[in-house]
């Protein structure tokens, strides 16, 4: 079949998708870039020329950007941590012969398909409002004083907000990886003298290794920019500024283009070290 | 040490009954072989020995001491799965070395044993590959070594070469024979080929439905199957069943005979027929006949040097101390 003629064929139909998609790509890439090296202030006096690197040199130099880069990696870490334990507990128990598995495990996945904007608001609202929110109620019925979520403990928030985002798609993930493990392992090794948790530990685990890491790499990825749960919430105040949130705050409130795309060029250097670091990782277990 | 007693001992799936009431006894250090067609049981009551499924009812003891409500651990049964069932993620050292670490058992020791296992399985060269990095013997021989190291009082095989090539299966059965002579433990074997059953066993059970149809030595099953089922079963090729006129000369319902007590001639014998196929081995031929009026298709076994083909006539001359008689029932009549 792949004859030098098909193939010739198959790359002239290709062409078009490739052209597309490298031109999504490319010209915000290289808007950004070109924007990165000016200064560009739309409301006060539009394009004022070529700077060089002053951009770059401001943005690091502000006092929020060490800050924010600690509160993305927190948050990244954070809900990466939560996710793949609760992840792994969730898929072993979804994993057990139970009656009504099909409707559980679509609500488990449910969360998935709630905007972000839209389970933020919720989060916000329903739960976290320290008046008529639900924990609010639980924290008087206990005769505690309610918390205010939002401002008291704001990182702990986005992180529970995000954490239940993204849970349902590492417990998926997951699960399916459980389901693939041969039964017979895991009677081998009962058989062997390994009591549940040391057959959860020497079986189960490693088998989920290569689970894990794509699950780690592609939230990894999404994580990064995470941003309508905390433009909804608490709008990057209260230490909750991500690297994502000040680019947006430069771009649109300082209303500093030039700026603002500086910034957005350090989270591309940022996403790409943490990539090819989780790469290795993924590549170490895809190895076996 | 190894002697395995089953008592009324009953499985069933929700309302499917896999294994009726059942009672065998395993005596120690025999080489017990349980045999059937694919379906019938064998795999459900190999676990519930093992203790990886509970039995609906009965007992099972082993070692004299009640092991019915025993964990799989706590029953000393070393089991070798069909699928291998290895642990890829480990070295082959790791992997035969696993059941001593479990028991906690002293580092120095567990070298020892794992490499008394290699040594013996000829898998000293690989200890530090993964079972990714074996051929399907290789990965057989690592099972057997992890179950061998914890020295246990039976040892269960789930259709252990079922996975292998016809020529590597010929060696490995060799191998766990060895093995068994050389250890002298009690081995359960599973298989739904007879001709490992009746190379391998000391005692074969032949299961059909959950039923035991029969037990004995393989040469007990051979002259005198109890009934129309083991007689087909046991021997290859397969015995010739005769029903109809012919059996009833005999006073039986049905007759068996087998192919190699079957003499061929081209001119005498009271039955005859045309040779359908005939399979040159070398040292035996087979002969398929057909159009003889008594079953669609009588298989002999004659010498090497016979030499009819496709289209010839044949005659038959069974030899009548060794025809096999049975009654309605299907039963052996003696
Ligand atoms: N976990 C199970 N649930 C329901 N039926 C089962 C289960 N395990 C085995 N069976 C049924 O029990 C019968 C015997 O199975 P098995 O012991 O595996 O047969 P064999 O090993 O002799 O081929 C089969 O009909 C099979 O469908
Ligand atoms: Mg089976």
């Amino acid at each position: 079949m792949a004859t030098q003629h098909s193939r010739t064929a198959a790359r002239l139909m290709l062409a078009p998708a490739v052209i597309l998609l490298l031109g999504w790509m490319l010209v915000p890439l290289t808007m950004t870039l070109l924007f990165s090296f000016k200064q560009y202030l739309p409301m006060r006096g539009g394009d004022l020329g070529w700077v060089g690197f002053d951009n770059y040199i401001r943005f690091v130099g502000s006092s929020a950007f060490w800050p924010s880069v600690v509160t993305t990696l927190v948050i990244v870490g954070s809900v990466l941590v939560i996710t793949i334990v609760l992840g792994v507990l969730l898929a072993l128990l979804l994993d057990q012969p139970m009656w009504g598995q099909g409707v559980v495990r679509i609500l488990v996945i449910a969360p998935f398909f709630v905007m972000p904007t839209v389970s933020a608001l919720v989060w916000k609202n329903m739960f976290m409002d320290p008046v008529n929110g639900l924990f609010a109620h639980l924290w008087k019925f206990f005769g505690a004083t309610p918390i205010s979520w939002l401002s008291e403990a704001s990182m702990t928030s986005i992180i529970m907000i995000v954490s239940w985002q993204w849970l349902p798609f590492a417990t998926l993930i997951l699960l399916t990886a459980i389901q693939s493990l041969d039964s017979e392992q895991l009677e081998a090794a009962e058989m062997d003298g390994a009591p549940p948790l040391s057959r959860f530990g020497h079986i189960i685990l490693p088998h989920l290794g290569r689970a894990i890491a794509i699950v780690v790499l592609i939230q990894t990825i999404f994580l990064l920019g995470v941003f309508a749960e905390i433009f909804v919430t608490t709008q990057g105040s209260f230490g909750t500024r991500t690297l994502t949130y000040l680019i947006f705050q430069r771009v649109l409130e300082s209303q500093n283009v030039g700026l603002g795309s500086a910034g957005g060029v350090y989270a591309i250097i940022l996403a790409n070290i943490l990539a090819i670091f989780l790469m290795r990782i993924v590549g170490k277990n895809l190895d076996r | 040490m190894g002697r395995i007693v089953l008592e009324q001992v009953t499985k069933s799936f929700g309302e499917v009954t896999v294994i009726p009431p059942l009672d065998l006894t395993i005596e120690d250090g025999e080489f017990t072989v349980f045999v059937g067609p694919s379906g019938c049981g064998k795999s459900t009551l190999l676990r519930l020995i093992a203790g990886l499924e509970d039995v609906s009812s009965g007992r099972i003891a082993i070692d004299g001491t009640e092991a019915t409500a025993l964990s799989p651990s706590k029953r000393r049964l070393a089991m070798v799965f069909q699928s291998y069932a290895l642990y890829p993620h480990m070295t082959v050292r790791k992997n035969i070395a696993f059941p001593l670490r479990m028991a906690g058992m002293d580092k120095a020791e567990q070298e020892r044993r794992v490499t008394q296992a290699a040594s013996v399985l000829n898998l000293t060269d690989y200890l530090e590959r993964r079972p990714g990095q074996l051929s399907g013997g290789q990965r057989q021989r690592v099972a057997i070594g992890r179950a061998i190291v914890r020295e246990p009082s039976a040892f269960l095989f789930d259709e252990p070469l079922s996975n292998l090539d016809a020529a590597l299966r010929v060696g490995m059965r060799l191998e766990i024979s060895e093995l068994h002579k050389r250890l002298a433990t009690t081995m359960i074997y599973v298989t739904h080929d007879q001709v490992e059953a009746m190379t391998m066993a000391d005692k074969i059970v032949v299961l059909r439905a959950g039923h035991i149809e029969q037990v004995g030595s393989p040469l007990d099953l051979y002259h005198n199957p109890r009934n129309v089922f083991v007689a087909g079963f046991i021997g290859s090729p397969t015995m010739n069943l005769i029903t109809g006129p012919e059996a009833a000369k005999h006073n039986a319902r049905t007759i068996g005979v087998r192919p190699e007590h079957i003499t061929v001639s081209a001119t005498e014998g009271p039955w005859s027929g045309t040779v359908a196929v005939s399979e040159h081995l070398g040292s035996d031929t087979f002969f398929h006949v057909h159009g003889t009026g008594l079953a669609d298709s009588i298989t002999v076994r004659a010498g090497g040097e016979v030499g009819f083909r496709h289209g010839d006539r044949i005659h038959l001359t069974p030899r009548a101390d060794v025809i096999h008689r049975f009654d309605d029932k299907g039963l052996r009549i003696a």
